[in-house]
């Protein structure tokens, strides 16, 4: 089942972390079992990583020891591939949140941090931070420090787990590696999953996970790197992509939804002057506007996007 | 399987799934044979336990919820002529399986508003999600804004009456019964529809498989006429009429074993 939500704030920044957590935790019905977030803060000069070590549920015999010697060796090679750490800080002990001056590419950089023994790398970006984590939207916004995170739009998951495991690798918001600032969470099915997944190995591009979700995000992600605007390359992809979905994707400045041909997935959608949310049921966005409010249904093949 | 609390107060069971807290307080205001309670901090199951012990067990005819919150599933299975009216969006599957209210929802549906409805009269200030009015058996569904995908798929009797414009696949497998959409269609209009009518006021993307154009007679004019005035719509645009084609398999006269042979 899954739900998706999404917010963008065309007035200046907001408390997103406790706005999403609100919107995530009233469809917790659509899914116990994992929820993500993916934020965007103030735009920095230093790069922003959010990254892991081990699964939330990881245990066995000198599990702190390796994980202190990991984070060791993450930090260590940050130096050596010429990023300076400003911040390096952890509120679960696995997950890590670290900012960098860093200049060069990103490919590199999120490669050589990921053949560091368990370690997968969430999220990429100035302004970009995923964050993910087994349980409901309260559970992981309370462990996350997520009330009082300022930032402009962001977008959130909230995950049944029925084909793959319960773990972090199928928790979305997925990021668009090695693309910077780019997410997206999605509920549906992709009928031709292999068949994009064998196109965007061929280019180069490796997948975390085993999940149809992560497809659309490197397939938007490549189309606007070679210039393609977030619209355009959002509409190309109801031509694409087989199956019934209705996603989000969020860049450093924008937020887009989608729905497939047969308009199959639900998604409800409200819009003001100064807010855009949408959510896969109106609850969510009630959570967050507290009046009656005029919401509408998107229908089938429409794409939208806002501008911060 | 043990409640697990929430800051919300609402209590779910380890998949997220069930509220075990089912008791509610005589919260409702009443006055005469008319009620209202506000439900902001009531769970879906708790409006509705009050709702139909209101209408059931104390005699109240006229209810009005205040604040329903977009909570889901709310006035559904009330089988008794009453008047209920939602201030607010009711959420999905609202007003599901009913046979007799009159329900005034001030607000916007979801999807699956009035699904399987048996008789009675709902009507939708705003507009409604996808999959409005499905499997519906009877009565009139008036949505005064734009519907989503799926309007009345599976419908067996009864009208849909929308004064905006509705998305793909409206009426497919439709049996019987009536819609009436005055703004557009989306593709697949009565896709694969046994019978009943679907009336048009603008564009139709596409007719779906057996879907053709009727002949419109007076006593189309009539039902138009009479359904915008028994709901105070005003003047009904102009329509035009679909119905089922009757080209498909299952219309053929042949019995299985000559089918047989055909094929």
């Amino acid at each position: 089942m899954c739900g998706i939500a999404g917010i963008i704030h065309r007035d200046g920044a907001a408390d997103l972390g406790a706005e999403m957590t609100k919107m995530l935790q009233s469809m917790k019905h659509r899914g116990p079992d994992s929820t993500g977030f993916a934020l965007y803060g103030p735009k920095d000069d230093l790069v922003v990583i959010r990254f892991v070590l081990a699964e939330p549920n990881e245990g066995g015999f000198g599990l702190d020891e390796r994980l202190e010697k990991n984070r060791a060796e993450v930090e260590s090679r940050l130096a050596k591939i010429g990023a300076d750490v400003a911040t390096m800080n952890s509120e679960t002990g696995y997950a890590f949140r670290a900012t960098v001056r860093y200049s060069g590419e990103l490919k590199p950089l999120a490669d050589y941090l990921e053949d560091v023994p368990g370690c997968e790398v969430l999220s990429l970006g100035n302004s970009l931070e995923i964050i993910k984590d087994l349980g409901d939207a309260d559970t992981v916004g309370d462990q996350y420090r997520l009330p009082g995170f300022t930032g402009t739009h962001g977008i959130g998951h909230v995950r049944m787990a029925t084909e793959s495991d319960v773990d972090l690798a199928s928790a979305h918001p997925y990021w668009a590696y090695p693309f910077a600032d780019v997410a997206v969470v999605h509920n549906g099915q992709l009928t031709n999953y292999h068949q994009w997944r064998r196109r965007l190995e061929r280019a180069g591009h490796r997948l975390q996970s085993e999940c149809d979700s992560e497809i659309i995000a490197v397939y938007l992600a490549q189309k606007m790197s070679s210039g393609m605007s977030l619209e355009t390359a959002m509409k190309e992809s109801l031509d694409d992509l087989d199956g019934v979905f209705t996603y989000l994707c969020v860049t450093g400045d924008q937020l887009g939804v989608a729905k497939d041909e047969m308009a199959a997935k639900p998604l409800v959608l409200f819009e003001s002057d100064d807010l855009v949310a949408v959510a896969t049921e109106e609850i969510a966005i009630r959570a967050l506007v507290e009046r009656e409010v005029e919401t509408r249904d998107p229908y089938e093949r429409e794409v939208l996007v806002w501008q911060v | 399987m043990a409640g697990v609390g929430t800051k919300s107060g609402v209590e779910y069971d380890a998949r997220g799934l069930v509220e075990p807290d089912a008791t509610v307080g005589d919260v409702a205001e009443i006055d005469g044979d008319k009620a209202q309670f506000d439900a902001t901090d009531l769970t879906t199951r708790q409006i509705n336990m009050l709702l139909k012990r209101l209408v059931y067990e104390q005699g109240i005819d006229d209810v009005t919820i205040v604040n329903p919150g977009s909570k889901h599933s709310l006035a559904v299975g009330i089988l008794k002529r009453c008047k209920i009216t939602f201030e607010g969006s009711p959420g999905w599957f609202a007003c599901g399986i009913i046979d007799g209210p009159e329900v005034q929802i001030n607000g916007r549906v979801g999807w699956s508003c009035g699904e399987n409805m048996m008789s009675g009269v709902v009507t939708v200030e705003r507009g409604a999600g996808s999959l409005t009015g499905a499997a519906i058996r009877g009565g009139d569904l008036v949505i005064k804004g734009d519907v989503g995908a799926r309007t009345g798929i599976d419908q067996k009797g009864g009208l849909i009456l929308v004064m905006g414009s509705v998305g793909i696949n409206t009426g497919f497998m439709m049996q019987r019964g009536a819609q009436i959409i005055c703004g557009d269609a989306g593709h697949g209009l009565g896709d694969s529809m046994y019978d009943g009518k679907i009336y048009v006021g603008g564009t139709v993307a596409s007719l779906g498989v057996d879907c053709v154009l009727g002949e419109w007679d007076d006593s189309d004019t009539e039902y138009v006429n009479r359904k915008f005035a028994v709901h105070n719509l005003g003047t009904p645009p102009e329509l035009q009429k679909f119905v089922c084609g009757k080209q498909l398999h299952n219309y053929d006269a042949l019995e299985p074993s000559e089918r047989k042979l055909v094929l």
